[in-house]
């Protein structure tokens, strides 16, 4: 009887699209956190998430920052990496081989030192066909050169989205940084400079001291803080940039479980992007899919879009 | 490499401070080399956030509990109390639920089978020397292990080694078990006295500084593991890179410990910049 009672229950429909790019769920890796992919195949079916999002890439190599450049804070951790990435030619060359056998989209992340790197790192893009779409990051706190500096202001970031609109022929998602007064002045520039899609939250600026060296826990003194400590602010954030744009929202900060997930997709988050988590455990995608769609299954809810946006006031 | 999900078969306190745990890890030992790492979870909730990275000390199977069972496999892994992460870890018992990553890096290269072999395990640093003097010992070569420390508290495992045919040396900052003083400096005594050898290493940053400036005196070759903070362990987060010899503003060079690492040939560091860290983990890989 039991049995046949399972049967009975319809798997709910996960899937979702994202600037024309159809998901079988909405999870998907944060960059930076789940290398070029292949790094977590031991953990990870790649055919059972959303998306994979690529390490952020630029035009050359890019060595990194100086050492420590992690340190655990409490329930998060401060990182400056310094977008260490082996540049677009040798992604394509080393680790794209890899990313053509898995039949999942590709996300590639993408930055320059300046405006046209940002311009060049596009149009070499549109080489490679198995990459469905481009994520614009405009928002790393930890490289001087680039990245947050786009971020913070709403006519460089409308600057920089317009000409990689301009070159990149495929969907462009723009990753935006909370460490700004109003983060929906920035949404609103890079929707009407021409993104599909917004993901947001990157890390937020911090710095932690060792008080018994007296300096600073990592050596670009600052760093991006990750991890569950930050979630409330991004549920938050999020909500602010889905109630100003009208392109789907890419949900990011501390999620680790269902539970954190739903919380973006119900304030309106489109898909979620799971970063810090991978390191706690690296399943945990896994496990956050299979918890979304119990939850919906337990709510009656047979299509994810019933539950997006779905907050009650 | 697997994450398993799995429980404490047993977790002792061995010397003050120092705790000896074995966990359940059914299959890990076939794919275990010497030098190699675990990234473990020390609770299923948070916190501690991230995992904690420790060298393997050995694997082996126990008795199964009952008849018609098979053997219970294990890794053993010996840890320092040093911070949130250990102190939670060390009130774990048997029959508690934690989650383990590995084997992850690349360990010793012991391919070498010739002649003499000496082990410098500072601390807790000893621990992934102890299946790397197994490896040599069966290789059929001569392994000498220098154990060094603060106190005699800190000396750990010495019957052990000796039971795998190994000759110990132990010498103690304040005296108080062995010879008083440096183990780098019973090393010097013992590169004068056997030129022909090859030198292992895992402990502090500073000894591991100064056993790296003896064996290039020397022109000893060396093998060094490394212990660095990590994230992932598997070569996402590049958290844990160390800088490569040859390194420079223009041409950086950022080998990641926990893939490339954790044990590296001593020439392939660029030991100006590691010289300078102090870290002190308690038993990170």
């Amino acid at each position: 009887m039991s049995e046949l009672k399972q049967e009975i229950v319809r798997r709910p429909d996960m899937s979702v699209e994202i600037a024309g790019i159809k998901l079988r769920n909405p999870v998907m890796p944060a960059s930076g956190t789940f290398g070029y992919g292949e790094e977590y195949t031991p953990f990870v079916d790649m055919e059972k998430i959303g998306a994979i999002v690529t390490k952020g890439l630029s035009l050359k190599p890019k060595a990194g920052n100086p050492t420590p450049r992690i340190a655990e804070t409490v329930s998060g951790m401060l990182n400056a990496i310094g977008l260490q990435n082996v540049g677009i030619d040798a992604f394509i060359q080393h680790k794209m081989p890899f990313l053509r056998t898995v039949n999942t989209p590709v996300i590639a992340n993408f930055f320059g030192n300046t405006l046209e790197e940002y311009g060049e790192v596009a149009k070499r893009l549109n080489d490679i066909p198995e990459i469905a779409a481009g994520e614009l990051n405009i928002s790393c706190p930890n490289v001087k050169q680039g990245g947050i500096v786009f971020g913070t202001d709403p006519k460089a970031a409308s600057e920089v989205v317009a000409l990689v609109r301009k070159n990149l022929q495929k969907p462009l998602i723009v990753k935006l940084t909370p460490n700004v007064t109003d983060i929906t002045v920035v949404a609103r520039a890079v929707e009407e400079a021409g993104a599909d899609a917004i993901a947001c939250i990157n890390t937020i600026t911090g710095m932690s001291v060792d008080v018994n060296t007296r300096k600073p826990r990592i050596a670009n003194m600052t760093g991006g803080l990750s991890g569950p400590a930050i979630r409330p602010v991004a549920v938050r954030m999020v909500h602010q940039v889905v109630q100003t744009v009208s392109v789907p929202v890419i949900g990011i900060g501390g999620i680790v479980k269902a539970m954190d997930a739903l919380e973006f997709l119900i304030v309106g988050a489109k898909a979620v992007q799971v970063g810090t988590a991978n390191f706690v455990d690296p399943t945990a995608m896994i496990s956050i899919i299979e918890g979304i769609e119990e939850f919906l299954v337990e709510e009656g809810i047979d299509d994810i879009h019933d539950l997006i946006g779905s907050l009650r006031l | 490499m697997k994450n398993y999900r799995t429980k404490i078969i047993s977790n002792q306190e061995i010397s003050p401070g120092y705790f000896r745990m074995k966990i359940l890890a059914p299959g890990f030992g076939e794919n275990a080399h010497a030098g190699q790492f675990i990234m473990f979870r020390v609770q299923r909730s948070l916190p501690p956030l991230l995992r904690r990275p420790f060298g393997i000390f050995r694997t082996g199977f126990l008795p199964a509990d009952c008849d018609g069972l098979p053997p219970k496999e294990f890794v053993e892994i010996v840890y320092k109390v040093v911070g949130s992460g250990t102190s939670i870890m060390a009130e774990l018992h048997e029959g508690d639920k934690v989650e383990l990553l590995g084997p992850l890096g690349n360990g010793f290269d012991c391919t070498s089978r010739k002649g003499e072999k000496i082990l410098v395990g500072g601390g807790i640093g000893l621990v992934p020397l102890y299946m790397l003097a197994g490896e040599l010992v069966a290789n059929g070569c001569k392994v000498r292990l220098l154990m060094g420390g603060r106190t005699r508290d800190d000396i750990l495992a010495v019957t052990e080694f000796e039971r795998l045919g190994v000759e110990t040396y132990i010498s103690t900052d304040d005296g108080s078990l062995g010879e008083a003083g440096l183990v780098t400096q019973v090393l010097e005594r013992k590169l004068q006295k056997y030129p022909e050898t090859e030198v292992f290493t895992c402990g502090p940053m500073p000894m591991l500084a100064a056993v790296h400036d003896i064996c290039v005196k020397y022109k000893t070759p060396l093998q060094v593991s490394l212990e660095e903070s990590m994230a992932c362990g598997v070569g996402a987060c590049l958290g844990c890179v160390v800088k490569g010899a040859g390194h420079t503003e223009e041409k950086p060079s950022y080998l990641c410990s926990c893939k490339v690492g954790p044990v590296f040939k001593s020439q392939y560091l660029d030991w100006s910049a590691l010289g300078k860290n102090d870290n002190d983990c308690g038993g990170c890989a």
